[in-house]
């Protein structure tokens, strides 16, 4: 496998829920849309999605409830079988694999996330988080080292003996993305993780999770109906309706250059400087005359505000990380993205 | 379609099929008038109508039994049920066989009892325990109960495991719950000696036959339970257990399982308290216990002792359901780090400590070791001056009440029922079954009541339904207004709920030992057993009704100027009507049981004819019997259901 190959890579996936949806799958012509579907008395939970997923990047998929998200990252992980169409996880179609290697490919490479937790009222937070391992039989010792270190990965050292009824929500969640993380996946799947949560724990979960992430750097599928939280966390967002991906993009894009008006509609409300970074809006430099510090190409445009508004340039240069230049930014494009375009 | 056109679309179809119920009513009415002028054959079901059911079931049983060589599989069977119950019979009571130690000292059962309780709940439940072995063994009851605890002890694990197994394998085949799922309607409405005769002809009497009988009449609940328990799971947690990458046994045995924990145990308490009072029934095929001597000291109207038996099966009773459901709500909770091993340990600790000094004590002091009948205190005396006081009391009152009851009451309706021609009784069903669900509910009335005609048992299967009919309404007119005035706060609400979960809980049997007292053998006993018994479900069920309605309805009402009087008419009782017909609908069923139990203290319904079976062990007879009787259950619980799931739609409830 070389490093270009993307770790989930889905075809023409599609997911129908009806009386005989392979053989009704078969029959259809074209694109049929939601409804008509509907019509013939199958309910299209994923249509026609295509995707790549690369290593280490953070997939967001957004979409309002009955969009088709939490199935579709089902038939990622095969949880739930697809109708038609091919999924690979790293190069192999899981749709093939036998239960066992299926079994096999859960054990060791992927982990998953749910909204209400998932789990085992009966087990400790320890014996939670050690399930997996105890599934595919490591020893006790080693079970129980591996968790305690999770568990103090997530923070809930000194609980490990609490029943999940006796913890809060945000701390059962805790405990739903240790036990994900006990088999070191390669693999992570998201499901509404943090919807069950109130506002305040939802910021700081998605603070841990992100300072998790920078540590783990595993490739991530992350399910959520909250546009604001997908712009947080996002490499690259999914926007989905009816179970159709209607834009695929990194959120600057997205926010940007909407594709079609169900996605502008989310993005209205959005202030776009907080999303918009440098770098997006970097051009070639086409000759002109660059002088003056350079911005940094993640500092985002609100970051940038009261230089934009302050400076005299026209254009002002972009640098990475490392100082080197990346391009030259158009002071006004910019302006428009902060004040918003014609005002 | 939307909620409101459903409403809508349902209206006048409800409207025609009511028109179409009061034609075949007007029909069933004509048929009834015209009573004297109808052709025999529509009075009474005709002889040639009539179909030898009792012979087949009969042929199969003796080809099954002989030909199959199933006799020698249940004998065998049999015998290894035998074996442990000797087992237990020797460790509790002492019966001479393998492994010859016992009996165990009463007090450190007792001792048991009480760690057990208290470590399932607290100290209330561990003096209802401790204090049930306590009070049996100072009354001198011990041998009785432990006869009877022997085969609850060996039954109940039997009847969890297979209702384990058959409940998930009813989980994993749709096909196999669909064959399933009609034989446990049929078993769950079948009255207790129905099981018992088949039983009688494969294995026998005595208590191998009880323990058997028991294993096979408590079943069917802990089926139900762990079927349920299974659906239940939450889709996460099984998704959780995919993703952890279980295999299907890992799933099934690490997930699913242990989280339908609380179904599963509730269906355990289910099995518990149907083996107890299967166990107490068991008395008439030979079963020695407690059972038996209520049943003897009954026949011989000793009240005084056979209160104190009473007394002893409804602490047990008590007992038993308390403890298995603090099982089942028992929560597991953490302890704190290190906590010591002995400490987490503690009650195994404390109840083996206190069962092993017992057990010492026992050798030096004999009172601790078994209280025999010279040292065992009785209140049946001053029992039986009470009962006669209050008897000589209130016998005015019960001798007018008797002679009104029989005379006014139960012979001309009894009369009625018998007057009825057939066909317009069958009418009469199909007219209720079309008003409430169309011509499949007719038809399904229809079906019940015409194999009960064609049985040729349609007199004796009248006279049941008359008494049902006359015990439930009793037991409506004095339950209705009862659940309303206990429904009136929370509190009060909470305290009659308590109270009629314990009643519910007490074996059928007990019901007669009070009305035996006041009426005597006789009809009027029965309809009391029977009112008793059928009136618990009826107060519960409205209790629960009234307490659900939404409190923003209430409140609604409250500032819509409703009077107390007219929020109760006019809001809560439509809103718990649909919950108050499931107590009519167990109230029913239980008036069944309780009529065909009844029987030993005389009727001339089909109860009579059962025991009669029961005694010349013809098993054909006693299903078709009890078959009978399971139909008239089936069907009232088919137009119930039917009617409340249309109500509760039109209520939006569901």
């Amino acid at each position: 496998m070389t490093a270009a190959t993307p770790v989930i890579s889905c075809k023409n996936v599609w997911k129908l829920f009806g009386a005989n949806p392979e053989q009704y799958l078969k029959s259809l012509t074209g694109n049929p849309g939601f409804d008509e579907i509907r019509q013939a008395g199958y309910i299209a939970a994923v249509r026609d999605v295509s995707l790549d997923i690369a290593k280490g990047e953070m997939l967001v998929i957004m979409g309002l409830s009955g969009s088709g998200k939490s199935t579709f990252v089902r038939c990622l992980s095969r949880l739930i079988d697809i109708t038609g169409g091919k999924v690979r996880v790293e190069g192999q179609n899981i749709g093939e694999m036998s239960e066992k290697e299926l079994i096999d490919l859960r054990r060791n490479k992927m982990g998953m996330v749910f909204q209400s937790f998932g789990l085992l009222p009966h087990r400790t937070v320890l014996d939670n988080v050690a399930f997996p391992l105890e599934m595919r039989g490591q020893d006790r010792h080693e079970r129980r080292a591996r968790a305690l270190e999770v568990i103090e990965l997530v923070g809930l050292s000194g609980r490990e003996d609490y029943f999940p009824r006796e913890l809060s929500g945000g701390q059962q969640q805790r405990v739903g993305i240790a036990r994900s993380l006990a088999i070191e996946p390669d693999i992570w799947f998201l499901d509404e993780p943090f919807s069950a949560l109130d506002p305040l724990i939802r910021r700081e979960m998605q603070d841990e999770f992100l300072r998790l992430q920078e540590m783990l750097g595993k490739t991530i599928v992350f399910i959520t109906h909250d546009f604001d939280e997908a712009l947080r966390l996002a490499d690259r967002i999914a926007i989905m309706k009816d179970g159709v991906v209607e834009q695929c993009d990194t959120p600057d894009q997205i926010v940007l250059n909407p594709a079609t008006e169900y996605v502008a509609k989310f993005t209205e409300e959005i202030e776009k400087s907080r999303v918009v970074h440098a770098g997006v809006l970097a051009r070639e430099v086409n000759g002109h005359s660059l002088t003056g510090a350079p911005v940094g190409d993640k500092q985002t445009i609100s970051e940038l505000a009261r230089l934009l508004v302050n400076d005299s340039r026209d254009f002002l240069p972009v640098a990475n990380n490392a100082g080197a230049l990346v391009g030259a930014m158009n002071r006004q494009k910019a302006l428009d993205v902060l004040l918003g375009e014609g005002s | 379609m939307t909620d409101q056109t459903m409403i809508l679309a349902g209206k006048p179809q409800t409207w025609t099929r009511a028109r179409t119920g009061w034609i075949i009513f007007a029909a069933a009415c004509l048929l009834a008038l015209g009573n004297s002028i109808l052709p025999a054959g529509l009075v009474r079901p005709p002889e040639w109508l009539i179909l030898p059911f009792a012979d087949w079931i009969n042929a199969i049983f003796v080809f099954v039994r002989d030909d199959l060589g199933l006799l020698y599989l249940t004998r065998t069977f049999a015998d290894g049920v035998e074996w442990l119950l000797d087992v237990t019979a020797n460790l509790l009571y002492g019966k001479n066989r393998w492994p010859r130690i016992g009996p165990i000292p009463w007090t450190a059962v007792a001792s048991i009892g009480f760690v057990i309780g208290y470590a399932l709940q607290g100290w209330r439940l561990s003096l209802l325990t401790g204090g049930t072995f306590v009070w049996i063994a100072v009354m001198g009851q011990w041998k009785w109960a432990m006869e009877t605890l022997s085969v609850i002890v060996v039954a109940a694990p039997f009847s969890i495991l297979f209702g384990l197994v058959m409940g998930i394998l009813a989980w994993r085949s749709k096909t196999f719950e669909r064959i399933l799922n009609p034989i446990l309607n049929i078993a769950q409405s079948l009255p207790h000696f129905a099981y018992m005769i088949p039983v009688v002809v494969f294995i026998g009497v005595g208590p191998k036959a009880g323990a058997i009988v028991t294993i096979i009449f408590s079943v069917p609940p802990m089926i139900r339970m762990s079927l349920l328990g299974l659906r239940k799971v939450p889709h996460e947690v099984i998704e959780s257990g995919h993703m952890c990458g279980s295999t299907r046994w890992q799933l099934l045995r690490h997930v699913r399982i242990p989280t339908a924990r609380t179904e599963i145990l509730v269906g355990v308490n289910q099995v518990i308290m149907q083996c107890l009072a299967m166990v107490v029934l068991a008395s008439f095929i030979g079963m020695p216990g407690l059972g038996q001597k209520l049943l003897q000291l009954l026949q011989a109207l000793k009240i005084g002792r056979s209160v104190e038996i009473g007394i002893t099966i409804v602490l047990l009773a008590v007992m038993l359901d308390r403890c298995t459901k603090a099982w089942a709500t028992k929560q597991p909770e953490h302890f704190e780090k290190g906590t010591s091993i002995a400490v987490r340990n503690k009650f195994l600790l404390i109840g083996a400590g206190l069962s092993l000094s017992c057990l010492v004590l026992a050798q030096f002091i004999p009172l601790m070791d078994q209280i025999g009948r010279r040292d065992a205190f009785t209140i049946s005396k001053p029992i039986d001056a009470v009962a006669d006081w209050f008897i000589v009391l209130i016998d005015p009152v019960t001798q007018w009440l008797r002679w009104f009851l029989i005379t006014w009451v139960l012979i001309p309706i009894r009369d009625a029922f018998l007057w009825m021609p057939y066909a317009a009784v069958l009418a009469l069903l199909a007219a209720a079954g079309w008003a409430i669900g169309g011509a499949r509910s007719a038809l399904v009335c229809l079906a019940f009541f015409g194999l009960i005609a064609i049985s040729g048992w349609w007199d004796r299967a009248m006279i049941t339904v008359y008494t049902v009919v006359v015990a439930v309404c009793i037991a409506a007119v004095m339950g209705f207004p009862l659940g309303v005035w206990g429904s009136f706060n929370e509190k009060r609400a909470s305290i009659a709920l308590l109270i009629c979960d314990t009643l519910q809980t007490f074996p059928s049997f007990i019901y007669l030992i009070p009305v035996v007292m006041l009426f005597g053998v006789n009809d009027v006993a029965v309809i009391g057993a029977v009112v008793l018994f059928a009136a618990v479900p009826l107060v519960r069920y409205t209790i629960e009704g009234l307490r659900q309605v939404p409190g923003t309805l209430i409140e609604a009402a409250d500032m819509s100027g409703a009077t107390r009087m007219q929020t109760l008419w006019k809001v809560r009782l439509p809103m718990a009507l649909p919950t108050i017909m499931v107590g009519v609908n167990q109230s029913v069923m239980f008036s069944l049981f309780m009529v065909i139990i009844a029987a030993f203290i005389g009727t001339q319904d089909l109860g009579q004819e059962m025991q009669r079976a029961l005694s010349s062990t013809d098993v054909g007879k006693g299903l078709v019997l009890g078959l009978a009787v399971a139909f008239m259950g089936l069907m009232v619980d088919h137009l119930v259901t039917t009617w409340a799931r249309s109500k509760k739609e039109a209520l939006g409830l569901e």
